[in-house]
C-alpha cells in the first residue's frame, strides 16, 4: 500500500530550477514510467522521491505522510540504479542481504529471504560470486534482487535497461513486468529515456520536458490523444509528422489547407471562430495511406528502408526543411525515386495550435 | 665554490647530463646504427624499438646495481669476518644476538612497526574522510600535509623541543610540560588524565579484541582459506591479542597510577613510554602520506555504492566501515605496508633525539653505532643484513599488492 502524492514539487540547483510545478498522483499498484529527453531531471525527479536529492519546494507524501526530511532508509523505498551500483566486496548473497543485516533481521530470515529472492531471478547458482563474475543482465537481476529483499512498499528503477545489450533489454523488461504482476500491491515508479520501454511497461506515462510534466496518462492515451506537439513527436516511432496550414472548414469535421498545397480533414471539431486559424496538423507514419484524391502530402520519395512487415518511406525535404515519414504495410522498395501521394484517415489526424493539441480546450 | 652554488651545478649537469644522454643515445640509434631509411628501413626500426627500451633503461640498471645489488653481496660477505679482518663464519651473528642492546632493538622495532603504521594509517584515514566533504577540506589537508615535507632530523628537533624539561621554578619551553604543570591532581586532572584516557583506551581495547576476533573467527569456523590466509589469520590474531594484553596494563596504570603532579618531567628518559614518544615523530609525518593518498582512495569509490547503502538503512558509520573501507582495502595494504618499510629503515629519529640511549635503541641505529661508533665493520653488516631479512619480504608483498592495484 503506498500512494505518492506530489504537489508543487521543485528542484533548484542554486539559482537554476530543473524542475518545477511537479503535480502528480500515483496510486497503490500503479507502475509509473517518466519519460523525457536526457537531461530533462527524470533522475532528478526520481531520487527526489527516494530522499537523495533535496527537496527545494513543494511538497511530497506517501500515503499522507510528509517525507519532504525523512531519510531515504525510512521512506520505504528500494532503488535499482542504471549502473547497478552493487557493492563490489560482496557476495550476492551479501549484496541482497545487506538491507536485512542493517535492520538486524535474524539469520533464518535473511536467509529465507534471500534465497526466495534469488528463486524468483534464477540467480541461486550465483548466490557465492562477486558482483565482478556475474555478466550484465545478471548484476542488474542482483541490483533487483536487492530491492525485493526488503519486501518496500516502492520500486525505483533508474534506467535500469540502458547499459545491457538490446536482446537482453527485452527479455529484462519482460522480467521486470512479470515482477511488477507478481507483486501487484506495490508501487513503481521507472525512468527511461526509451519510449518503447514506456509504452511497453507502463500504467501510466509522465512526459517530463522543460523543467515540467507535459502529459501524464496511460500509453495509449498519450499514442492517441497527445496534449501537445512535444509528446505527439516523443511518443511513437518514427516521430509524428508535422504539417503547417489554415483551417478552413470549421465543424465536427475540420479541413485544414496546407502550406504545402495539400488538404487535410480530421475529425478534431473546431468552431467557426477557428476559421483562419494558423495550425500544425500531426499524422503518425503508420497512419499514411496512398491515394488518388485530395493529398495531405505528395512529393518524391528519397530513400526507402523496407524492414519486411513494413516500408518506411523518408520524402525529400519540404520547403520549411521538415522531413516526412510514411510507414507502408509491406516490402516497397519500388517507390524509391517515385512520387508518392498520402492521405490519412480524419480519425487519426491530429491537430495542434500554438504547439497545443485542439482536442484539449 | 659556496656549497649553494656546488649544489646548483650539480642539478645543471645532473639534469642535463640525463636529457643529452638520452636525446643523444637516441639521436645515434635512429639515424646511425638502424637508419629507419633504404632498404632495411622496416627491420631498422623493429631493432631500434627492441633495443630502446634498454637504451633508456641502462643508467637507471647500472646505477642500481653498482650502488644496490653489489653492495648487497658486499655487505653480505663483510659479515662474515671479525674486527681484525678473522674470518668467523657465522660468529658475528651468534654474538649480535648474545648482546641484550641488540635484543632491545629487535623488540623496539617489533613495537615502532606495530604502532607505526596502524596509527598513522588510521590518523590518515580519518583525516581523509572527515575533510572529503568540508569547505576547508582541502586547507587541512595541506596543513596535514606539510610534515611531510619536514626531515627526519628537523621533525625530531621540533618535537624534542615539545618534550623539552626545565627546572620546576623556570618557566617551561617544552609544550607537553608547560600542559602537564598545569596539572593539579583535582576534578580537572582526574578528568583528563583518568577518565578520558581510559575511556579512549578502553575504546581502543575493545576495538582491537573485536578486530582480533573478526580476523580470527573465520579460522574456527573452518572457512576453507589457503594455508597463507590462515597463517595471516593466526598472525593478525596474535598481534591483536598482545596489543589488548598491552594496552591492559595501560588501563590498569591510567587507574591506579599515581602522578607526580608539580614537577616536570624528562619524557624522553622515560623507558618503554620514551619509545612512544619517539613514534608519535614519524605517525606525524606519515599521517600526511597516508592521509593523501587514501583520500584519492576514497573519491574513487563510486558514489551509486554509498547511495544504495544508504537507501539500504546503513548510517554514516556502517557505510564507512562496512561499504568504504572494504572498496579501498587494497590501497590501505599498500599504504600500510609503505609506511612499515619506512618503519623499519627508522633511523635519524632516534639518533637525533636519544640516539639509542634510555632504551630507545632501533635496529638502523644499532647498526650505526656499530659501523662508524665502534668501527666494527663485520657486526655492523651483520645487523645490516638482518634488517634486509626483515624489509624484504614485506617489500615484496608491497609491490605485489601494489601491482594488484593498478590492474
Ligand atoms: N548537482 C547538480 N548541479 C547542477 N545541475 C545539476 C546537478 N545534477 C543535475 N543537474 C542538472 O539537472 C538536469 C536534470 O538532470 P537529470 O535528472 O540527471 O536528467 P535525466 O533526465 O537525464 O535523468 C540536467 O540539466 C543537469 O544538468
Ligand atoms: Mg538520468
Amino acid at each position: 500500500m503506498a500512494d505518492l502524492v506530489l504537489k508543487n514539487v521543485e528542484k533548484a540547483y542554486g539559482e537554476v530550477k530543473v524542475l518545477k510545478d511537479i503535480n502528480l498522483d500515483i496510486k497503490t499498484g500503479e507502475l509509473i514510467v517518466f519519460v523525457g529527453p536526457s537531461g530533462c531531471g527524470k533522475s532528478t525527479l526520481l531520487r527526489m522521491i527516494a530522499g537523495l536529492e533535496r527537496i527545494t519546494g513543494g511538497d511530497f507524501s506517501i500515503d499522507g505522510v510528509r517525507m519532504n526530511d525523512v531519510p531515504p532508509a525510512q521512506r520505504g523505498i528500494a532503488m535499482v540504479f542504471q549502473s547497478y551500483a552493487l557493492y563490489p566486496h560482496m557476495t550476492v548473497r551479501d549484496n541482497m542481504a545487506f538491507a536485512l543485516k542493517i535492520a538486524k533481521k535474524s539469520a533464518a530470515e535473511i536467509q529465507a529471504a534471500v534465497d526466495k529472492a534469488a528463486r524468483i531471478l534464477q540467480l541461486t547458482p550465483y548466490l557465492d560470486r562477486l558482483p565482478k563474475a556475474l555478466s550484465g543482465g545478471q548484476r542488474q537481476r542482483v541490483a533487483i534482487g536487492r530491492s525485493i529483499v526488503r519486501d518496500p512498499k516502492v520500486y525505483l528503477f533508474d534506467e535500469p535497461l540502458s547499459n545491457l545489450d538490446a536482446a537482453l533489454r527485452v527479455a529484462t523488461r519482460i522480467e521486470i513486468a512479470q515482477l511488477k504482476e507478481a507483486m501487484p500491491n506495490s508501487t513503481m515508479v521507472y525512468v527511461t529515456h526509451d519510449q518503447v520501454e514506456a509504452m511497453t511497461l507502463a500504467s501510466r506515462i509522465v512526459v517530463l520536458a522543460g523543467g515540467g510534466i507535459s502529459q501524464v496518462g496511460s500509453p495509449l492515451e498519450l499514442y492517441e490523444r497527445p496534449e501537445n506537439e512535444f509528446v505527439a513527436q516523443f511518443i511513437g516511432s518514427p516521430s509524428m509528422n508535422l504539417l503547417a496550414g489554415e483551417v478552413v472548414e470549421t465543424g465536427a469535421t475540420t479541413v485544414v489547407r496546407l502550406e504545402n498545397g495539400g488538404l487535410a480533414r480530421t475529425h478534431v471539431p473546431t468552431q467557426s471562430a477557428d476559421k483562419g486559424l494558423k495550425v500544425k496538423i500531426g499524422v503518425r507514419p503508420e497512419d499514411f495511406t496512398e491515394t488518388d484524391g485530395d493529398a495531405i502530402h505528395a512529393g518524391e520519395v528519397e530513400i526507402t528502408e523496407a524492414l519486411g512487415e513494413v516500408t518506411l518511406l523518408y520524402f525529400q525535404k519540404t520547403a520549411d526543411g521538415a522531413q516526412i515519414v510514411a510507414k507502408l504495410p509491406g516490402i516497397r522498395p519500388e517507390l524509391r525515386r517515385q512520387t508518392v501521394k498520402l492521405t490519412a484517415n480524419p480519425k487519426k489526424v491530429h491537430l495542434f495550435a500554438n504547439g497545443k493539441s485542439l482536442l484539449y480546450r | 665554490m659556496h656549497p649553494a652554488l656546488q649544489a646548483l651545478f650539480v642539478i645543471v649537469v645532473g639534469v642535463g647530463g640525463c636529457v643529452t644522454y638520452f636525446y643523444a643515445s637516441n639521436l645515434l640509434l635512429d639515424k646511425v646504427l638502424f637508419p629507419a631509411s633504404g632498404p632495411n628501413a622496416g627491420r631498422n626500426t623493429n631493432r631500434a624499438n627492441m633495443i630502446r627500451p634498454w637504451l633508456f633503461l641502462f643508467p637507471a640498471l647500472f646505477l642500481l646495481s653498482l650502488y644496490l645489488a653489489y653492495p648487497v653481496f658486499a655487505t653480505a660477505w663483510l659479515s662474515l669476518f671479525a674486527k681484525n679482518g678473522d674470518f668467523v663464519g657465522l660468529g658475528n651473528y651468534t654474538r649480535m644476538f648474545g648482546e641484550p642492546k641488540f635484543g632491545e632493538s629487535l623488540a623496539n622495532n617489533i613495537l615502532w612497526l606495530i604502532v607505526v603504521p596502524a596509527a598513522a594509517t588510521a590518523f590518515g584515514l580519518l583525516a581523509a574522510q572527515l575533510t572529503d566533504r568540508i569547505k576547508w577540506g582541502n586547507f587541512a589537508k595541506s596543513l596535514i600535509f606539510m610534515p611531510m615535507a619536514i626531515s627526519f632530523v628537523g621533525a625530531s628537533v621540533i618535537f624534542k623541543l615539545i618534550y623539552d624539561s626545565r627546572e620546576a621554578d623556570l618557566s617551561q619551553i617544552g609544550l607537553i610540560n608547560a600542559v602537564w604543570l598545569k596539572f593539579d591532581g583535582g576534578v580537572g586532572s582526574f578528568l583528563m588524565l583518568r577518565l578520558v584516557p581510559f575511556l579512549l583506551i578502553g575504546c581502543l581495547l575493545l576495538a582491537i579484541t573485536w578486530a582480533g576476533w573478526s580476523v580470527l573467527r573465520p579460522l574456527l569456523r573452518g572457512q576453507g582459506d589457503g594455508l597463507l590466509v590462515k597463517a595471516a589469520r593466526i598472525l593478525g590474531a596474535l598481534v591483536a591479542a598482545f596489543l589488548a594484553f598491552e594496552l591492559g596494563i595501560w588501563l590498569y596504570g591510567i587507574a591506579t597510577n599515581d602522578l607526580p603532579f608539580g614537577q616536570p618531567q624528562v619524557w624522553l628518559q622515560k623507558p618503554y613510554w620514551n619509545n612512544f614518544f619517539l613514534m608519535a615523530v614519524l605517525v606525524w609525518i606519515q599521517t600526511g602520506f597516508a592521509m593523501v593518498i587514501l583520500s584519492a582512495a576514497l573519491r574513487g569509490v563510486p558514489e551509486d555504492t554509498i547511495e544504495a547503502a544508504t537507501i539500504d538503512g546503513a548510517n554514516p558509520f556502517q557505510i564507512f566501515f562496512k561499504i568504504k573501507v572494504p572498496q579501498i582495502m587494497g590501497t590501505i595494504i599498500v599504504v600500510w605496508t609503505t609506511i612499515t618499510i619506512t618503519v623499519l629503515k627508522v633511523f635519524d629519529i632516534v639518533l637525533a633525539m636519544t640516539n639509542g640511549q634510555w632504551e630507545t635503541q632501533v635496529l638502523a641505529n644499532y647498526m650505526y653505532d656499530k659501523l662508524f661508533r665502534a668501527l666494527d665493520w663485520g657486526m655492523g653488516s651483520a645487523s645490516a643484513m638482518i634488517i634486509m631479512l626483515l624489509v624484504t619480504p614485506i617489500l615484496i608483498w608491497n609491490v605485489v599488492n601494489a601491482r594488484k592495484e593498478m590492474r
